[in-house]
């Protein structure tokens, strides 16, 4: 399993049986492969419909079912379909119990920058803003650095997708809470200590009184 | 009086300047015939109003690479190279919009509202220039209703009274777009008797559509 998959299977166990969940692209999407078989997650795709299944085979492409990255998808016995006001107001309204998004940089107050990088290409924000804005529980899962800078910040510096909006950061070395105190280490990655994120961390944080170590 | 009529009929509706909402998600949802319609007519300068732009050779992305667009509102065009590069050179407007409030903007037009107050975009860019308002202590920010000149939708089924039954998730910006324009035209994939679709089973009601367009599949 690599980094990536490591978070990604990390993220799928937080998922309570019953939440409805949207994935962003990239990493995010792995998250699907690791769910858990003893709960019932239903996945929320953007352009409009619940109960997304396992990507299509070869051959049995249906393209009037997308996913949010324009790729042909599938939709499981009970799924539905709806519009884009339905589909957005599922997920302002608080509807979808977690939106799982990747970032360019988080915050210790809980800001996220994950739509636009300064010097580089403009691609727009998407369903981006309004899942930050709405699901119940925003959870960031991504490398812990890049290309060795921290991208867990005092303050984010790149344009904002929210304001103090991420409830949870997972990385491949460590899990923080952002709570109304500041940013809480819940968890470290097996193999890594306290000290080894402090040194890829720029942001302030606390350690929470029953840190974990994690399992391989 | 019959609502059918010829693709040239259709998009004599679309000329230069025009404003036109066009569907679609990554081009599932768009109505190919009408995109290619447009293309043949060469019309120029359109302000578009889309989810997002595509990819290049697919749906609106066709429109994009042709130089036929002077302004586009929407909220993605990241998988269409060709919009960043146009904005890039000054040579079309790009207005970037949550995907969330291009469709209620869009809804709101279409159910004669004066706009809505949403949370999404607060702290953000997108606040820039706009009103932002208080209720029960949490902000948000005014966004004003969105409508246009012209709609042109894609059915997978349509009636000849223009009710419309969208199979999937191609219904996406459709049935929200189709009340919000003046001069709404459905590109019907299958064009059927009325009564064949179920009343019950009816997404957009054929009063909110002017013309049908027989699709080619």
């Amino acid at each position: 399993m690599n980094v990536r998959e490591k978070i990604a299977k990390r993220v799928a166990q937080m998922l309570q049986n019953g939440d409805v969940v949207n994935l962003g692209i990239g990493l995010p999407t792995l998250v699907a492969n690791y769910i858990p078989e003893n709960i019932e997650v239903t996945l929320q795709s953007e352009n409009g419909f619940v109960g997304m299944g396992p990507d299509p085979l070869n051959g049995q492409t249906d393209l009037d079912t997308v996913n949010a990255s324009g790729l042909p998808a599938t939709i499981m016995t009970g799924g539905s379909y709806f519009d884009s006001a339905t589909s957005f107001g599922m997920i302002r309204g608080g509807h979808v119990d977690a939106t799982i998004l990747g970032a360019h940089q988080v915050d210790q107050e809980g800001n996220l920058a994950n739509w636009k990088l300064p010097g580089k290409p403009v691609y727009g924000m998407g369903g981006a803003m309004d899942l930050v804005a709405g699901a119940k529980r925003v959870i960031i899962a991504m490398e812990h650095t890049v290309k060795g800078e921290p991208k867990i910040k005092q303050k984010c510096t790149y344009p904002l997708t929210a304001k103090r909006a991420v409830n949870t950061i997972v990385t491949d070395k460590c899990i923080f809470e952002i709570t109304p105190g500041g940013m809480v280490l819940i968890e470290l990655a097996s193999g890594v200590t306290v000290d080894d994120v402090r040194e890829i961390t720029e942001a302030d944080f606390f350690l929470h009184k029953d840190l974990k170590n994690g399992q391989e | 009086m019959s609502k059918i009529v010829s693709l040239d009929e259709a998009l004599s509706h679309v000329i230069d300047e025009t404003s036109v909402m066009i569907p679609g998600f990554m081009g599932a949802g768009t109505p190919d015939k009408l995109v290619e319609g447009l293309i043949a007519k060469g019309v120029k300068d359109l302000c578009l109003i889309c989810t997002d732009t595509a990819f290049p050779g697919v749906g609106v992305g066709k429109l994009i690479e042709r130089d036929m667009i002077k302004k586009v509102m929407v909220s993605h065009i990241g998988t269409n190279p060709e919009t960043g590069r146009r904005m890039n050179q000054g040579l079309m407007e790009v207005d970037l919009i949550p995907q969330g409030t291009l469709a209620e903007r869009i809804r709101s037009a279409g159910a004669g509202l004066g706009g809505f107050l949403t949370p999404t975009g607060v702290g953000t860019v997108v606040e820039e220039g706009k009103r932002k308002i208080v209720v029960n202590g949490k902000e948000y920010l005014l966004e004003e209703p969105l409508k246009a000149e012209v709609a042109l939708l894609r059915g997978t089924k349509v009636d000849k009274k223009g009710n419309i039954w969208y199979n999937a998730a191609t219904r996406n910006f459709n049935p929200l777009m189709a009340m919000a324009a003046k001069t709404v035209i459905v590109e019907a994939c299958e064009l059927v008797e009325v009564g064949e679709i179920d009343p019950n089973n009816v997404m957009t009601p054929g009063i909110f559509v002017d013309y049908i367009v027989k699709g080619d599949a």
